[in-house]
């Protein structure tokens, strides 16, 4: 049961109930402990899911929350990923190449931010998804720098004099950047600038009678999930040990906004879930693929059309995601056996043109 | 031509304002006066140009010619995003509030004028940033008691009736503290009861806040009963101004109306506001 | 006069690719223009048409034109049962949300491709394949590429008396303007929008069977819609004869790029034309700006 309220400062907590706090700290302790009981293997596939998690939280900012669609931005990963990288290679501590890779991120989001305020929806998708491209490429044919094709080998950094070789090193160093761009992503939300990247998603001109600065906001949100996703990166960088550029492409952006689409958009915890999904399927299938029927296991290119398949089938049947289904277990489970059907019946929304804009 | 050397004799004035889109002339030098303090009704049949003009009031659209002056300041050419900041809000005919957000939340966009915490201070919620937050919720929730929406404060904007909203829009304005107040066709798709609610609300925004009001609508009885003067205009240029009674008997005025269209009637809308 | 008939030459084998550009976006435009709607999986469409030709052609073994003509109606079926089967559910929702569906689309058809046709690239020979038409004064052409030109001025003819002259065509035309209105003239909206993905389905794999002279048959060709993007965003983003000419103008400009300028310059150019329009004439060489009323 939720408390009654006396104060407004309330309302302003992260963690509306004691219990969900209780919660999340056992979730936190739980995964303190992991590298402890599990084996390697798990460890880092947990990793992986962290930095997929970071980087679906800073793109759900851009795109779930101020309503700009990025198709582009495995760019700000790789942008991230390589800038650590060379960081570290030319001797700078860890300490700053992190903080480093991120804000270097955030620079790019700016760069293509700006020219881009004018545009939404589709246009914005395909700007992205051309700027994305630009990138990968010049990744590619910029040799000196990326090592092109033959691919960059990450230094191990090291952390308070600890040398970061093993998984267990990059799996406490992504957790505790999740955390930390949880809180400050939850942050941001309770703030007038998460109020203000909603106005935008919702209606451009109003926000701007409310006296928002629509180029100003709109560049600081880009900015600021680029550089959250260009964290993700640098970490992503540790992860594999070795960049190569082609890991940059079309593909894992397109994977990114699966994270935030299948997870739930306008939802923190969705991009969470989003993650552990996008991140977690190609095992999944590997576990599964020999006992599929008919060889459907063997079939190159399985997990692409997976992928592609579920992307198509939340789309079509739920809409508001992992996160959506989730609040309506939970409601189904407060009610039950008093449910209505009608109550999860979806509502009929209609297009808003985006010729009219 | 005048420019902006003419004295302005209003809180708000407009000179000879002009619109243009390509070759159609949608206002052609419009020019009045708003006294502080009191409503201006602007009337006409659809398509006079009477948006266009709040329009351009919030910078949405540039003037093709002409000036707008407020409070002594020129503001034909400021940022749209500032208008707000200078005490100027507005509703929009076709509701134009951020639907997934609650409503409380909407309110606080209203809110955003008037916040001056660092966008860094932000990232890390300061307790400058709590400070601040803490405040606005109590102007917020100040405008919610005024206009009684205290049932609705956490539902979504999605969630709520049409009659609500039109409330909630008219609060959310109420919260950027405005010293003018733009309301497009406050009663568009209320009925009878909700109206007569909006004109007293209308009647207590100006007395008890003591805000002026312009206010474009087709609904004569809201018009009259909260007028203080009133514009009519016709294919974007002024036909009469005047007290209400002055301006519905101005022949040029019923021969619009005749030989053009008839205001639409309200359509009753389902949900009430109580 | 050498540099004249290169820069002729270039010119002529860029505009084949651009047609083939061209004619994807144009794919892309008619269903935009129709649903509000874009296709992210133009590209597979194009990459299905060929798959289809292929199995009349090489497998099945029908003359070359029967082929051509079964592929066509084949592919424009495939795009008929597309939209009636899933891209009409998720009418309403947002314009994002069917990106991101197209996108899936495109994954699986490109899996279903490989598991049906496999991942080696395959050809056949058409009456274009290796034939050379030599236009004098120096300039000499594959057929391949002007059969391209050609077909695509053929095709155009063709959608240009359609959507002008046929009853069907108008019905079209009148639905992607107002589809209220439309609806309430009697017009089966619904069925027309699903005879548009039809017809650019069709459109793809007219295109498709044009680059079969030029190129091999794989589950990656659809990668083509990325460039057709550049082509249709160039031209407006809504206009038929601007996507054309958008996608002529990339791939002369490619073309160029490819020969001029450093290597990696070619595979930027649609991108960087893309972006670069966007930014500085977001309504391309033949839209135009409307505005949200409030």
């Amino acid at each position: 049961m939720s408390q009654l309220k006396t104060d407004y400062a309330q309302d302003l907590v992260l963690a509306r109930k004691p219990s969900s706090l209780a919660w999340y700290g056992l979730l936190l302790a739980i995964l303190l402990l992991i590298p402890h009981t599990l084996s390697e293997f798990y460890v880092g596939e947990m990793s992986f899911v962290f930095i997929y998690a970071i980087a679906g939280v800073g793109l759900m900012l851009l795109t779930g929350y101020t309503g700009l669609v990025s198709l582009g931005h495995a760019a700000f990963l790789g942008i991230g990923a390589y800038a650590n990288a060379i960081l570290l290679a030319k001797g700078v501590p860890f300490a700053l190449s992190l903080p480093a890779a991120g804000l270097i991120a955030a620079f790019a989001g700016v760069v293509i931010g700006i020219p881009t305020l004018r545009m939404s929806g589709l246009y914005l998708a395909i700007a992205t998804l051309a700027f994305g491209s630009i990138v990968g490429l010049v990744a590619e044919k910029w040799d000196s720098l990326t090592g092109g094709f033959d691919g960059f080998p990450v230094p191990h950094p090291s952390v308070l004099g600890l040398v970061i070789t093993a998984p267990t090193g990059v799996y406490y160093l992504a957790l505790g950047v999740l955390v930390l761009v949880v809180l400050v992503a939850m942050n941001i939300l309770r703030s007038p600038l998460g109020r203000a990247m909603v106005a935008i998603r919702d209606s451009e001109i109003s926000a701007q009678s409310m006296g928002i600065n629509l180029a100003l906001y709109k560049t600081v949100a880009f900015a600021i999930s680029a550089g959250i996703t260009g964290l993700a990166g640098a970490l992503f960088a540790l992860y594999v040990r070795h960049l190569a550029p082609d890991s940059f492409g079309v593909l894992l952006s397109i994977q990114l906004v699966t994270i935030v689409f299948i997870g739930g958009l306008g939802s923190l915890q969705g991009a969470i879930f989003g993650a552990i999904f996008v991140a977690q399927l190609p095992q999944v299938i590997a576990i599964v693929r020999d006992d599929l029927p008919f060889g459907i296991g063997r079939m190159p290119g399985l997990e692409p059309s997976l992928f592609g398949l579920i992307l198509v089938l939340v789309i079509m049947f739920e809409p508001a995601g992992i996160h959506g289904r989730w609040l309506k277990l939970k409601r189904w489970c407060r009610e039950f056996p008093l449910h209505r059907r009608a109550a999860f019946r979806r509502q009929k929304t209609y297009a808003k043109t985006d010729r009219l804009r | 031509m005048s420019s902006g050397a003419e004295p302005m004799n209003g809180y708000f004035s407009a000179r000879d304002l002009a619109m243009h889109f390509g070759g159609i002339r949608a206002v052609e030098g419009v020019s009045f006066d708003v006294r502080q303090g009191e409503v201006f009704s602007i009337i006409g049949p659809n398509g006079a140009g009477k948006t266009t003009i709040f329009n351009m009031i919030s910078r949405i659209y540039t003037p093709s010619a002409g000036s707008l002056h407020f409070a002594g300041q020129d503001i034909t050419s400021i940022a749209p995003h500032r208008i707000a900041g200078l005490g100027i809000a507005r509703t929009f005919q076709n509701i134009e509030l951020f639907a997934n957000a609650s409503l409380l939340q909407n309110l606080l966009i209203g809110r955003h004028c008037h916040s001056t915490v660092p966008i860094l201070s932000q990232l890390v919620f300061l307790p400058s940033v709590r400070r601040a937050e803490v405040a606005h919720r109590r102007r917020a929730e100040e405008v919610i008691e005024f206009l009684g929406l205290q049932r609705y404060r956490d539902q979504l904007i999605a969630n709520l009736p049409y009659g609500v909203r039109k409330v909630v829009e008219l609060a959310r304005a109420l919260c950027t503290e405005p010293k003018l107040l733009l309301l497009d066709e406050p009663s568009s798709g209320l009925n009878v009861e909700e109206t007569e609610e909006m004109a007293f609300w209308i009647d207590d925004i100006k007395k008890d806040l003591g805000i002026t009001i312009i206010m474009v609508e087709h609904d004569m009885k809201l018009v009259t009963a909260v007028s203080d003067r009133v514009m009519a205009l016709n294919q974007g240029s002024i036909l009469a101004m005047g007290t209400s009674a002055e301006v519905q008997s101005d022949p040029e005025v019923i021969r619009a109306y005749i030989g053009g269209e008839v205001a639409p009637a309200t359509g009753a809308a389902p949900g009430d506001v109580r | 006069m050498d540099d004249v008939v290169r820069l002729l030459q270039l010119a002529i084998n860029g505009a084949a690719a651009g047609c083939i550009y061209g004619m994807v976006a144009l794919g892309f435009v008619l269903i935009y223009k129709a649903t509000e709607m874009v296709n992210f999986a133009q590209g597979e469409l194009m990459m299905l048409g060929a798959f289809f030709a292929y199995t009349f052609v090489s497998i099945l073994g029908f003359n070359y034109w029967v082929g051509f003509v079964l592929a066509i109606f084949a592919t424009a079926a495939f795009g008929y049962l597309l939209d009636a089967i899933v891209l009409r559910r998720v009418i309403g929702q947002p314009q994002f949300a069917v990106v991101m569906l197209t996108l899936g689309l495109a994954f699986i058809f490109r899996a279903v491709a490989g598991a049906i046709w496999g991942y080696d690239a395959v050809g056949f020979t058409t009456p274009f394949t290796n034939k050379i038409a030599n236009l004098g004064g120096g300039l000499v052409l594959g057929q391949d590429n002007l059969s391209i030109i050609v077909g695509t001025v053929i095709l155009c003819a063709v959608l240009y008396l359609f959507f002008s002259r046929t009853r069907l065509g108008i019905a079209m035309q009148a639905s992607s303007q107002n589809q209220l209105a439309a609806y309430y003239m009697g017009i089966p909206v619904r069925t027309v929008f699903s005879l548009i993905w039809a017809i650019s389905a069709g459109v793809a794999a007219v295109a498709a069977m044009l680059l079969v002279p030029v190129q091999m048959i794989d589950v990656n060709m659809g990668i083509v819609g990325l460039k057709a993007f550049g082509a249709a965003v160039l031209g407006g983003f809504g206009s038929i004869p601007g996507a054309l000419v958008g996608g002529i103008v990339i791939g002369v400009v490619e073309q160029m790029a490819g020969y001029y300028l450093p290597a990696g310059s070619m595979e930027l150019t649609s991108n960087v034309v893309l972006l670069a329009v966007l930014i500085l004439r977001p309504q391309g060489l033949f839209g135009q700006v409307i505005r949200k009323r409030v």
